[in-house]
């Protein structure tokens, strides 16, 4: 032992000193020096994050801030809504308009109860109060028109209480719903092929209109949905909930900032790898002739055939009722890089694809490839799908300074050989490995989405948004923008000029599939050659 | 009395395990302080990722935090300012033993939440390799020498402490 640490010990002979000595304070301090040095070193390497963050932001321009893109819910008139079409997407959109069956609250209640993160109970019980009752149901299979008008008294539901809900009427054939006289406004999710008549019925009578994607199933329907719509005063919506995410209102920030350079590709894609993404979705056991109104299913379908389960409930296999991955889910993809870029409708569209892994008598291609071209903008747009492989690729916008990758959040990663973000690269002060912004939705919240399509879904913002940090559904926000309009004016979202663009796009892939050939859209004529 | 007070000032180190050791204790001070301080200065940290990774005995807790939002802003709290705390404590010797226990706390907390067992998977990916012993539990005994050969009561803020307190049970 040193003589110097020998010196140190106290002993019980030693007169104990009240006061300290110069040594006490020395040695009491001697580390306190250490905090001073990483004081430095934590401010050097603030100022170093500072000056980084500061040449990646400063002349990109952008609010730091989320945008601020929801109006409150202004208290109008009682709403009176009628559904035609109570299957799963109706099952959502009632729900986005505070109206569930009591099946479905019952369960979500036992999930919570079970899995402390299920939270799509009091996801539900926390939207607004859009103040609308459920007057009318129509559909064509029995127990969902059932489910359906239990869903309009069942009181676990936003604004629980505050007024007293009365049954609602079953409509057997949508005309008569669109005819009664105490239902103002309808949402139709029926399969694609009835949307078209639908619409434009609805709009003979003047009642708005909220319609699941696609706007139709094919290209003569969508002028004949765009006159009717724009000839009456109705307000229309098409079900693209996903225009609510609040990266896409970023995204379409940087893009018009300039942030991207200029952008010759942009790319969409979807991967998906499980029997209900390729919609093999349960042919429920009570579906029957006696049942299901088959006759009036089939009515606006090309080709008639005998009853048949899997047709009823599998429909987007067939393109006697929709037009599978482009009017399901191209028309998701397309109508958020229009919402971003105002890309508008292609002057051409070559598609590719074939049945390759659901060789199960489907019609629609199972892996389907599309290439639009935008000569006007100097862009081509690639969507590339596959139902057989669930490897993520995301929504890609590629321009010459950095690209941009969108779905819930964003990242904007600036490129090796950019012009404009040379020197900063060159400086050190922008690096190619790390993304020049991120944007974030929701950092701190808790998914409780657990199945494959469910976070397919949840990943491109299809499922939730987020407000101030709650969880909102994106399906009620849509639901309620359609609302919104209806009592205090002004133009949706996904208004029929968008909902026009979405269904011609979508269509010129599919007729360039079918007839393996290129289409072209003549801007003059409004007409696909 | 005197005696009873004054024996922990009793040691037997060398100048070169004294130093050694305080250098020990500054590092690891040095370590909670910035885990401490970069999750406060991040406005978007937050323990959920870590607690819903959680594997093994305490994941059903771990649960429950995520799925309060008040419980979940509290442990959020206690972790930012609990870190900070610890590694002011263990750099300035001040109430170096209190520190240590609440470090070794939260060490094994972390430790079994995500402990490295085999068969255990985790999606997030950690820097380095690990079989059972992983940077918490030797950090978690790292923080046990320290209560064992104590130094802030030669170097450190325990020091003047002590002395005040003696001098008042003193008088």
């Amino acid at each position: 032992m040193s003589d110097n640490t020998k010196s140190e010990k106290i002993t019980n002979d030693k007169e104990f000193e009240p006061k300290y000595d110069r040594r006490d304070i020395v040695k009491g301090l001697a580390t306190l020096p250490v905090l001073g040095v990483f004081y430095y070193k934590l401010w050097k390497k603030k100022a170093l994050d500072t000056l980084k963050k500061q040449a990646r932001l400063s002349e990109l321009g952008i609010q730091k801030e989320a945008p601020a893109i929801v109006k409150p819910n202004k208290p109008g008139k009682l709403l009176r809504l009628g559904i035609i079409g109570y299957g799963s997407r109706g099952h959502a959109l009632l729900r986005g308009a505070g109206f569930v069956s009591s099946s479905w609250s019952d369960e979500k209640y036992k999930a919570a109860q079970e899995d402390k993160l299920n939270k799509e109970l009091e996801t539900f019980l926390s939207q607004d109060d859009l103040n609308v009752v459920l007057n009318g149901v129509c559909d064509l299979f029995d127990k969902r028109a059932e489910d359906g008008l239990d869903a309009s008294t069942n009181d676990t539901r936003p604004g629980s209480g505050t007024r007293k809900l009365e049954k609602a009427k079953r409509y057997r054939d949508y005309r008569d719903l669109l005819a009664s006289d105490d239902i103002d406004a309808v949402i139709v999710a029926t399969p694609d092929h009835w949307h078209a008549q639908i619409i434009i019925d609805a709009s003979k009578t003047g009642k708005h209109v909220y319609c699941e994607k696609a706007m139709t199933r094919t290209i003569e329907e969508a002028h004949a949905v765009y006159k009717a719509v724009t000839e009456s005063e109705i307000v229309f919506q098409l079900g693209h909930q996903n225009r609510q995410i609040e990266s896409h209102f970023k995204a379409k920030e940087i893009i018009d900032n300039g942030i991207l350079g200029p952008i010759t590709l942009v790319e969409m894609t979807t991967n998906r790898n499980s029997p209900s993404g390729a919609w093999q979705y349960t042919i429920d056991p009570e579906g029957s002739p006696e049942t299901i109104d088959w006759e009036m299913f089939q009515k606006t379908a090309p080709n008639k055939v005998p009853f048949d389960a899997e047709r009823f409930f599998r429909w987007r296999k067939w393109y006697d009722y929709g037009t599978g991955l482009a009017g399901d889910l191209l028309s998701h993809e397309y109508d958020a890089v229009n919402q971003i870029m105002d890309l508008g409708i292609p002057s051409s569209a070559i598609a590719s694809g074939g049945i390759y892994y659901f060789k199960d008598g489907r019609d629609v291609p199972d892996v389907f490839q599309v290439a639009f071209e935008y000569p006007n903008r100097d862009l081509t747009a690639i969507y590339s799908a596959t139902l057989a492989s669930g490897k993520k690729r995301g929504r890609l916008f590629m321009g010459h300074d950095a690209y941009m990758e969108v779905g819930r959040g964003l990242t904007v990663t600036p490129d090796s050989n950019s012009t404009r973000y040379r020197s900063k690269i060159d400086e050190g002060l922008l690096s190619t490995a790390l993304p020049l912004f991120t944007y974030t939705t929701g950092s701190k919240q808790i998914d409780g989405v657990t199945s494959a399509t469910a976070k397919y879904f949840a990943e491109r913002g299809l499922l939730y948004s987020y407000r101030g940090g709650k969880r909102v559904s994106s399906t009620h926000l849509h639901i309620a923008d359609w609302i919104n309009c209806i009592r205090n004016g002004g133009e949706p979202q996904c208004n029929i000029e968008r909902g026009f663009e979405e269904a011609i796009s979508c269509h010129m892939a599919t007729k360039s599939y079918l007839e393996g050939r290129k289409v072209v859209w003549d801007p003059i004529k409004r007409e696909v050659v | 009395m005197n005696d009873v007070k004054l024996v922990s000032l009793k040691t037997d180190y060398t100048n070169y395990q004294l130093s050694i050791l305080v250098i020990l204790r500054v590092l690891v001070g040095w370590h909670f302080l910035y885990e401490g301080i970069a999750k406060m200065m991040n406005p978007n940290w937050s323990s959920v990722a870590f607690l819903l990774e959680s594997k093994w005995i305490f994941s059903g807790i771990a649960k429950s935090i995520v799925s309060n939002p008040t419980i979940l802003q509290i442990a959020d709290f206690l972790n930012i300012w609990g870190l900070t705390a610890i590694g002011l404590g263990l750099i300035c010797g001040c109430f170096v033993r209190l520190a240590s226990i609440a470090g070794m706390f939260l060490l094994l907390i972390y430790y079994l939440m995500n402990p490295p067992f085999i068969g255990l998977e985790y999606s997030r990916p950690t820097e380095g390799s690990y079989m059972i012993v992983n940077k918490n539990l030797i950090e978690f005994f790292t923080l046990w020498i320290i209560i064992l050969f104590p130094t802030s009561n030669i170097i450190g803020l325990d020091r003047l402490i002590q002395k005040v307190y003696n001098n008042s049970e003193v008088k």
